[in-house]
């Protein structure tokens, strides 16, 4: 059994993570809320003093609030819809006998490891590019105009970048808890005669919903932030303005920073709600 | 009979998967395959896939004009550094949670992984200033700092997770027999825990070596990691298809070898060990 003594020793132990976490949470958080309650505008006049809560009024109520909320909502959503539909096809697929498997699996997994400015740089020209991109030579084969992704179908291109970036991700949680489903349960609804749509909806479905949500919030988490993927492919323009690029822009391009920071609150706070749903499921498996 | 069915069921499941995997694995076999071709040959219509002249003039004009391995250089110390540094600090940590629980730890834990949850683009001014005041602004060790603090959740996690699993029994076999807490670490934990470390190590270089806001944002000319060398080629000067791929290649091809030996950690580290 632990004694006193271990237990101050486990303390000191964990002291260095828990005073670094503690300020980098902290300490640019304060900042950012002393901010977003400021007229700061380093380049124009500086910190102008207090003006309450009119940042936060003004970035709601600006003409480019809503459309980025919308693009997040759409960018996010359809990323969610795709990785997460296609992700349980392909984990079903990869757990079947083959040859091989090793090697899909590999491939699947790849583009995960793909730095994202990389992949957005590859999309954006090698693919995409309206006069010399792989696209545009097999639209002009099927005798199609070519399409310009990034200007006409802007926010179609962002979330189809994204999902390349992201199915590996989703397929590789899926088939983990795919591969460990119960095969004996399995295979007695076989011999009960159930057919195999029978089998995904009653059984792989259900036992599967646990690591749909965790991949779903995960993955909610990191795209709220998707950074790369728009600043090297439109730099915000065509409508591919999400909240957090907008916030981005505020803050470093038109170096408003007192709007800006109560632009950055709203985003901590959107965060952490979805973190809170994220916390409850880890929580509860950390009891077990 | 059956036999023959099953047979014609894993060649169909073959030919598919197989489809689909080249499929999503496209993108990156043609950047590899564009990388060995002149500008010219990179755009032609009709693509060519294999049969052109292999050529390695694009890899040298890459690093003759932008100085590659500068930038290579880069990114190995801050994703490396920031790693190293994070397993340092973590490992007490997760070690004296995952064998001196108290009723806290779970609380601890779920706090730590909040951290990671604070999108970055709300502390970016706050950090920008912070860095132009230390005189962190574009420099190694200012970014190293940042990733290490963004990972420090995930690897003490990973790290918490993969101690758990070792056997009690044995550390207070070791106890008894009058270790210190020392040698208790040294000698009968590490063994048991480097095969741990080490999966965590792969997954967080590989994460800070992709990491691309903080890169972007805080890195100028000096200490601009390969996220931010690929970004510079977001403008469009002319024919550049097989140098932009070549140096794509570059930045991609040793994590993306790393990675296929950390599959399962990733599984693991990405979903705080709540699928395993």
């Amino acid at each position: 059994m632990a004694t006193q003594n271990s237990r101050t020793a486990a303390r000191l132990m964990m002291a260095p993570t828990v005073i670094l976490l503690l300020g980098w949470m902290l300490v640019p958080l304060t900042m950012t809320l002393w901010f977003s309650f400021r007229k700061y505008l380093p380049l124009r006049g500086g910190d102008m003093g207090w003006v309450g809560f009119d940042n936060y009024v003004r970035f709601v109520s600006s003409s480019s609030f809503w459309p980025s909320v919308r693009t997040t909502l759409i960018i996010v959503g359809s990323v969610l819809l795709i990785t997460v539909f296609l992700g349980i096809l392909l984990a079903i697929l990869l757990d079947q006998p083959m040859w091989g498997q090793g090697i899909v699996r590999i491939l699947v997994i790849s583009p995960f490891f793909v730095m994202s400015t990389v992949s957005a740089l590859v999309w954006k020209n090698i693919f995409m590019d309206p006069v010399n991109g792989l696209f545009a030579h097999l639209w002009k084969f099927f005798g199609a105009v070519p399409i310009e992704w990034l200007s006409q179908k802007s926010v179609q291109s962002i979330i189809m970048i994204v999902s390349w970036q992201w199915l590996p991700f989703a397929t590789l949680i899926l088939l983990t808890a795919v591969q460990s489903l119960d095969r004996e349960q399995l295979e007695a609804s076989e011999m009960d005669g159930a057919k195999p749509l029978q089998r995904f909806g009653y059984i792989v479905l259900p036992n599967l919903a646990r690591a749909i949500t965790i991949v779903v919030l995960i993955q909610t988490i990191f795209l709220l932030s998707i950074f790369a993927e728009i600043f090297v492919t439109t730099g915000g323009a065509f409508g591919t303005k999400t909240l957090s690029y907008l916030i981005f822009q505020r803050v470093l391009e038109s170096q408003n920073i007192g709007l800006g920071s109560a632009g950055g609150i709203y985003a901590v706070i959107l965060a952490n709600i979805v973190a809170i749903f994220l916390m409850r499921i880890v929580g509860k498996n950390l009891g077990a | 009979m059956t036999r023959a069915v099953t047979n014609n069921r894993k060649i169909i499941n073959t030919i598919g998967a197989w489809g689909i995997g080249l499929l999503i694995f496209f993108p990156i076999l043609w950047t590899i395959l564009t990388s060995f071709k002149t500008e010219g040959m990179a755009i032609a219509d009709p693509p060519v896939f294999l049969f052109f002249d292999w050529t390695m003039e694009n890899y040298r004009v890459v690093q003759e004009r932008s100085n590659y391995l500068r930038f290579l250089l880069n990114s190995i110390f801050i994703a490396g550094g920031s790693t190293i540094l994070g397993i340092i600090v973590a490992v007490p940590a997760a070690w004296s949670m995952a064998f001196v629980p108290s009723k806290r730890t779970k609380d601890i834990l779920l706090w730590m992984l909040s951290t990671k949850m604070l999108p970055s683009v709300g502390v970016l001014y706050p950090i920008y200033l912070l860095f132009i005041h230390f005189g962190l602004l574009d420099s190694i060790l200012g970014l190293t700092l940042i990733l290490m603090l963004i990972n420090l959740p995930i690897i003490v996690w990973m790290l918490y997770t993969y101690f758990k699993e070792i056997p009690v029994e044995v550390l207070e076999a070791a106890r008894i027999d009058g270790a210190s807490l020392k040698s208790e670490i040294l000698y009968v934990l590490m063994p048991m825990a480097i095969p741990g470390i080490a999966s965590t190590l792969l997954l967080n270089f590989i994460l800070a070596w992709n990491e691309a806001f903080w890169t972007l944002n805080l890195t100028a000319a000096k200490a601009a990691p390969l996220t931010a060398f690929i970004a510079s080629y977001s403008s469009p000067e002319g024919l550049f298809f097989a140098k932009l791929s070549a140096a794509s290649t570059m930045a991609i091809a040793p994590v993306i070898v790393i990675g296929w030996f950390s599959q399962k950690q990733l599984v693991r580290g990405l979903t705080f060990g709540a699928v395993k």
